[in-house]
């Protein structure tokens, strides 16, 4: 056996493996059985949960695979678990939904699960060409998911300008890429930091952190970086913007947190500045944004483009707590932001798009337990206690006080009241009563009733009860090389 | 000294003709600046004695993907006005000659760097058994690398998959 390949890793990339087969299974079945919508469903969710299941079979190891190309450590787990659970709740919402609009199931699911497998390479890449490639398999095919209401010019509008700003901001960051190689002659993160430790810092190593986190910046929608965001989460189908909104997003500072995190220990004061600012204006830009508009799915775009700046408050903190907490941040977020695209999604039902901030009115008297989903969903986003948003932000802003960034905090907390306003006007919608056209009640099916039970139960449990997340993002945190548990340089 | 001529004369045609890329207004004259760009990085690749890459930079990219930007131009036809096309021949002493000249220069540095290789043999560090640039970057891929080459085929189908799904009419 040659060195450098061994079947050893073969073994440690099993729940890739069980995707990838289970993607493939998908693509043949959907040619193969008549019928076939219930079929491919239970396939994808069979497959998604074998994939938990080996990930998990793994849970507690801190391994190096495939000669450093790949990590098998707790932070890996964690985002990998966060993108299955993505993964399964986007699916879940997404079976009615294709009935509604007349679409063909099965290369929906295997994209979904392609973009999944791309993601849980961007959790566990230790090497820039693992992570590059990682993002190149989601990003390709959030593209065509994005596109996929052919009929529908906006649809087709959002996929076009997500796949040429993607592109170009893929551009960005392998220029960003090729420079580190070019200073250090390595890819692997392990390699770069060991190369650029007690080396000065040189005008080129500046232009690839600022070039990295342009186009990682891209990804997570950060301002500038985030004039994509709304006209694709509002083209997209719902259900594609949900698993865009929290998968994407939650991969993406996974990425950044590997390359930035593991590999450019020695430029954190360059890279911790910029990502002071990119906070900053994030969270500012988005919140105000958000208070004019009309559209629902417009309005959480803002908002995540928010939600983006205040996960990178433990960016810029980078110690193990500022990490942690932005690991729990993220898997609060994942329920919330999923259970709110539930809900439009389930609006979406006959010739009602449903998606404007009037089709929600009356809904309290419409559909109570909706309504009331709504009112959870909203009130955890905007960080209202007894919520899992509270919990997050909370746990979150101490971490930064910890850091000793107070003005981050402080910015941050008046962008949270500027955020209660729009939240809390969605709930005033739902209770104003005209009669519209649009007052039927909502009729939510088996498959939209599990999906959003699962985001409402994580949000209200999340909330009463964190301690359990907390200790798993602790300990994922904690196997991130590189990390401290001092406070940070700034 | 020679090799630092040589690259930076590359680099000047391949930004140059970069930019004529995008600010020609004739669709298959801002093709033809692109070809010509792909033929200078493919240069450079060869001064770096990566020729496999070279080769692989001609092959897919001046060949494979320049003719189907060609296609492209002409199926989409982007509203040329016939004005423009009154003097065909206006330029064509101009565009010969500069063709001409790529073409030496091209030559001149892959004849030259070929020499020069050849008389500056340096064995790589032997970390991997088998030799020259082609066997070399086999032997990555399929061992250190397998895994992410492995996960560019799913990106290749996706690819597949995504075309097919936004291509077909009704699926």
């Amino acid at each position: 056996m040659p060195a450098g390949f061994s079947t050893l890793d073969f073994y440690f990339i099993l729940p890739e493996l069980v995707l990838t087969g289970g993607a493939l299974l998908l693509l043949l079945l959907s040619v193969t059985v008549p019928k076939q919508d219930g079929v491919l469903l239970g396939v994808t969710l069979v497959t998604i949960a074998t994939t938990l299941v080996a990930v998990s079979a793994f849970a507690g190891l801190d391994e190096t695979v495939s000669r450093g190309l790949l990590a098998i450590d707790g932070f890996a787990a964690f985002f990998k678990v966060l993108a299955l659970l993505s993964a399964a709740l986007t699916v879940l919402m997404s079976a009615p939904y294709l009935r509604v609009e007349g679409l063909k199931a099965g290369e929906y699911y295997f994209l979904i699960l392609c973009a999944t497998l791309g993601m849980m390479f961007m959790a566990s890449g230790l090497d820039l060409i693992t992570l590059f490639i990682g993002l190149e398999t989601m990003a390709l095919s959030f593209y065509v998911l994005v596109g996929y209401l052919k009929p529908n010019p906006r649809s087709n509008e959002a996929a076009v300008k997500y796949f040429l700003l993607g592109a170009f901001s893929l551009g960005i960051l392998l220029y960003g890429m090729s420079l580190l190689y070019g200073a250090t002659g390595t890819t692997s993160l392990a390699g770069i930091s060991a190369a650029l430790s007690g080396q000065e810092t040189s005008a080129v190593l500046v232009l690839a952190v600022i070039l990295v986190g342009a186009g990682m910046g891209f990804k997570i929608a950060a301002v500038p970086f985030h004039m994509w965001a709304p006209d694709v989460y509002e083209g997209a189908p719902t259900p594609v913007t949900a698993f865009l909104s929290v998968g994407s997003k939650a991969a993406s500072f996974a990425m950044l947190l590997r390359i930035f995190v593991e590999g450019l220990p020695a430029l954190a004061e360059e890279w911790k500045t910029l990502f002071w600012g990119l906070a900053v204006v994030t969270m500012t830009v988005g919140n105000i944004a958000a208070l004019t508009q009309s559209n629902l799915k417009r309005m959480l775009a803002y908002s995540s483009i928010a939600h983006a700046g205040y996960l990178l408050i433990g960016v810029v903190v980078g110690t193990e707590r500022g990490v942690a907490s932005m690991l729990v941040y993220l898997g609060v977020y994942l329920f919330m932001q999923l259970g709110v695209f539930g809900i439009v999604t389930a609006m979406r039902r006959g010739d009602i798009i449903g998606d404007e901030l009037k089709d929600l009115t009356g809904l309290f008297k419409r559909s109570p337990v909706v309504g009331f989903a709504m009112l959870c969903f909203m009130l955890s986003l905007g960080g209202i206690p007894p919520t899992a948003g509270f919990m997050g932000k909370m746990w979150l802003f101490g971490a930064a006080i910890d850091a000793g960034e107070i003005w981050l905090v402080v910015i941050a907390v008046l962008n949270s009241a500027v955020s209660a306003y729009y939240y809390l006007r969605v709930v005033v919608f739902m209770w104003i009563n005209e009669d519209e056209p649009a007052g039927s009640p909502i009729a939510i099916g088996p498959t939209m009733a599990v999906a959003l039970g699962v985001a409402l139960l994580g949000t209200v449990v999340l909330g009463v009860y964190p301690q359990a997340l907390f200790e798993y993002a602790q300990s994922a945190a904690s196997t991130l090389d590189g990390i401290t548990s001092s406070i940070a340089l700034r | 000294m020679a090799e630092t001529i040589v690259f930076y004369t590359l680099s000047v045609l391949i930004l140059g003709l970069a930019i004529l890329v995008v600010t020609a207004k004739n669709a298959v004259h801002s093709v033809v600046a692109l070809v010509m760009t792909f033929l200078c990085v493919a240069a450079l690749y060869v001064v770096l004695e990566a020729e496999f890459l070279a080769v692989i930079q001609i092959l897919v990219y001046a060949g494979g993907i320049v003719v189907l930007y060609l296609f492209v131009v002409m199926l989409v036809n982007l509203g040329r006005s016939p004005e423009e096309h009154q003097d065909p021949r206006r330029l064509s002493v101009f565009g010969l000659g500069l063709a001409g000249a790529m073409l030496l220069e091209v030559a001149g540095i892959v004849v030259y760097s070929y020499n020069r290789s050849a008389s500056t043999v340096t064995a790589p560090a032997a970390a991997s058994p088998v030799q020259g640039n082609t066997q070399e970057l086999g032997w990555l891929l399929y061992t250190d690398y397998l895994i992410p080459f492995e996960l560019a085929s799913v990106l290749l189908l996706v690819a597949m998959v995504g075309a097919i799904v936004l291509a077909k009419r009704d699926l």
